[in-house]
């Protein structure tokens, strides 16, 4: 069972991330790069707030308080690599091949940075724990519950996702000075966070499928963000 | 589109001056070559070789002074351009590198276990208390250090005089005991680890072709992908002799001490990697190609003769006498730890040629990183993934590619070379520390509730 659900789990986990990563972002070094910062990035982020829940040690048992600082944190450096990107896009056009993807489509940039935040937060959060999956030992074989290993996986590959549309969401709000987008990308960046509080009481059903359905009209709205369509969507599948 | 133009324009304009591959300082006439209409902007440096330029291919720069000045800013872009391809470009050999040590960390036991130390770290750390630990580290890694910059003048000294002969034989059989002994002491460990049983004529029969193959490459020609993989390996491979023989925290003093020395022989004004940079360039030779990687060609001897093209052949290889190779010595470690300028490979310049736009695209332009910064990146990131934590490995890898990536940006900036460990070591040692000291808590904690940030 062990190397099987290895195995599983990271496809789970990494798969679809990894396929938007050599469909989308290899064929350009600009992208990779980007991509790398974005994920540079989001590392600052944690090691401030790691900071800051080893600072506060009375709270340090109390996961709510970390957890919503992080996720405060995380957003702040979205903020800070937009204003980064923004402003280093002349810049950038002029280091990449299809200088006119990149000027015309603003959301490119975006995705990409997106994506870095969520690939690496999904490492973070999952790495440990799939190497851990590997063996010797199984999970749920005398006490916890064997659900573990693919429930930690499926969250993390909605929380890899959810990162990529609230980059997508959160950019295109920031250039058009949207305060309630803005809001609504950190509220319900909190409010997935929070929804996984619930997991140590292993109700993965009641976080799951929440989050799956968060993720899905995120996904939607960041789809229409970057000025998809129905129409756009179906003829996407049409053999030219 | 307008980028396009430029680029063509650029082409023909300094596209026919064969001649100019004669001139001295191959580095800096890529340069030159590239900012043909480079305003006054321009460093003093390059200017007077320009003025070199224009006696021997007067031609050609007659007509690039017509260009306007927006011309060299486009050619700068694309300099930036060519960066970002550069960065990638020694991005996945880093990281292959970086992914051979940790998979073999993780997967053989023989590389973690600390039984035996070198000759140059004669404290071992055996003792309990901290402060012993600490000077212990701090003797050891000046130690090491006393050797290597002992080493590096004694080279440096080596090729002021021409011998030659003598660092070519030196690395000719520094590699040779990497690719044999080295290599066959790993292939065993590798096959103790996974159980598989091996009878030693097949041993021998491997080993020989192994290495034979690899001095070939590496010493004359061969396939660049092999070439380049061969330097890989044996990157992978002194860094794993590295993580095994030295002592825990010696490991880390090491590192820090040497990105400080790096730093100190490449940009101070007597530093020995100038001294042997400015040397080679005077001569007009590769700047040690024998110990740097370089994601193009850097010779050219034979493909030079298949058309009617004229190639840059920079040097033929009996003028440089030494090729690219790696050496288990110090010496040359610090040497190879630098990057190198973008360097002309074998390029194509017909005139023809010159006004596709497709020709602009195989044109290769090399850039090179030191061995040495392969192997001390990959001790790095092997030594953080001996304790088991992979958001420590992961963290440390991220960060060193970020300092990679801003080392190539100070490159395309300062156009010299530079010291590639400082910002990458740097970047690496903070990130291990305080991933290990305080994110890792965090996040173990957020993992044990599976609560996701």
């Amino acid at each position: 069972m062990t190397v099987v659900e290895f195995l599983g789990c990271m496809f789970l986990a990494f798969g679809p991330p990894f396929f938007m990563f050599i469909l989308t972002i290899a064929h350009d070094p600009v992208r990779i790069i980007i991509l790398i910062a974005a994920a540079f990035f989001w590392l600052l982020s944690l090691l401030i707030s790691s900071f800051w829940w080893f600072i506060v040690y009375p709270l340090r048992n109390d996961l709510v308080f970390g957890v919503i600082f992080s996720v405060i944190f995380q957003e702040f450096f979205r903020g800070v690599i937009y204003s980064i990107l923004r402003r280093a896009q002349i810049g950038l056009t002029k280091l990449t091949d299809d200088t006119t993807t990149l000027i015309e489509n603003k959301h490119i940039l975006a995705y990409v940075s997106g994506l870095g935040f969520g690939i690496i937060s999904g490492a973070f959060s999952l790495i440990n724990v799939l190497a851990d999956s590997v063996g010797p030992g199984t999970m749920g074989l005398k006490s916890g519950t064997e659900m573990f290993f693919i429930s930690s996986s499926t969250i993390t590959l909605c929380f890899i996702l959810l990162h990529t549309f609230w980059g997508v969401i959160f950019f295109d709000a920031m250039d058009k000075k949207n305060t309630l987008v803005i809001t609504a990308v950190v509220v319900s960046h909190l409010l997935v966070s929070c929804l996984t509080l619930l997991n140590r009481y292993q109700v993965y059903y009641y976080t799951i499928v929440p989050i799956a359905i968060i993720c899905a009209l995120t996904g939607l709205f960041a789809f229409k963000t970057a000025g998809g369509s129905y129409k756009g969507f179906k003829s996407s599948f049409v053999y030219r | 589109m307008e980028l396009m133009d430029g680029h063509v324009a650029t082409k023909t304009s300094s596209g026919q001056g064969n001649s100019r591959h004669a001139l001295p300082n191959d580095n800096k006439r890529r340069d030159r070559r590239d900012h043909p209409s480079d305003s006054g902007d321009a460093s003093g440096n390059r200017e007077t070789e320009r003025n070199e330029q224009s006696r021997t291919s007067g031609q050609s720069r007659r007509h690039s002074i017509d260009i306007p000045s927006e011309m060299s800013r486009h050619e700068e872009e694309e300099e930036l351009k060519y960066g970002a391809k550069h960065v990638i470009k020694l991005f996945a050999p880093v990281s292959l590198c970086m992914v051979v040590v940790v998979a073999t960390i993780n997967t053989v036991d023989f590389y973690s276990v600390k039984d035996m130390y070198l000759v140059y770290t004669p404290f071992h750390e055996e003792s309990s208390e901290t402060t012993t630990k600490v000077w212990n580290a701090a003797a050891n890694s000046l130690i090491l250090m006393c050797v290597i910059v002992i080493m590096t003048i004694l080279l440096i000294l080596l090729y002021k005089y021409r011998c030659y002969k003598t660092i070519h034989g030196w690395l000719i059989i520094s590699s040779l005991m990497l690719l044999s002994i080295f290599s066959y002491l790993y292939l065993e460990e590798v096959l103790r680890a996974y159980d598989i049983p091996m009878d030693y004529p097949t041993l021998l029969f491997g080993m020989w072709n192994f290495g034979v193959m690899g001095m070939i490459c590496i010493h004359w020609q061969g396939p660049l992908k092999l070439q380049q993989a061969y330097l890989i390996f044996i990157a992978a491979l002194m860094a794993l002799v590295f993580i095994k023989y030295l002592p825990e925290w010696t490991t880390w003093a090491v590192l820090a001490v040497i990105s400080i020395w790096d730093l100190i022989a490449v940009l101070m004004p007597k530093g020995p990697l100038r001294i042997l940079v400015e040397t080679a360039q005077e001569r007009n030779e590769q700047i040690f190609p024998a110990l740097i990687y370089s994601s193009t060609y850097m010779y050219t001897s034979v493909t030079a003769a298949d058309d009617s093209s004229t190639r840059t052949s920079n040097t033929s290889p009996d003028e440089h006498g030494f090729t690219r190779d790696w050496v288990d010595n110090h010496e040359e470690r610090a040497a190879r730890r630098r990057v190198d300028e973008p360097q002309t490979g074998g390029r194509s310049t017909t005139g023809n040629q010159a006004n596709q736009p497709s020709a602009y695209d195989e044109e290769e332009r090399g850039v090179k990183l030191g061995l040495g910064d392969f192997i001390f990146y990959s001790v790095l990131v092997g030594k953080a993934s001996s304790y088991g934590d992979w958001n420590t490995t992961l963290a440390c890898f991220v960060a060193i590619l970020i300092g990679l990536c801003l080392t190539l940006l100070l490159l395309a900036i300062f156009q010299k070379a530079l010291p590639a460990l400082p910002i990458s070591i740097t970047f690496g040692l903070v990130f291990y520390f305080i991933t290990k000291q305080i994110v890792t808590p965090f996040s173990d904690s957020l993992s044990n509730e599976q609560v996701f940030i």
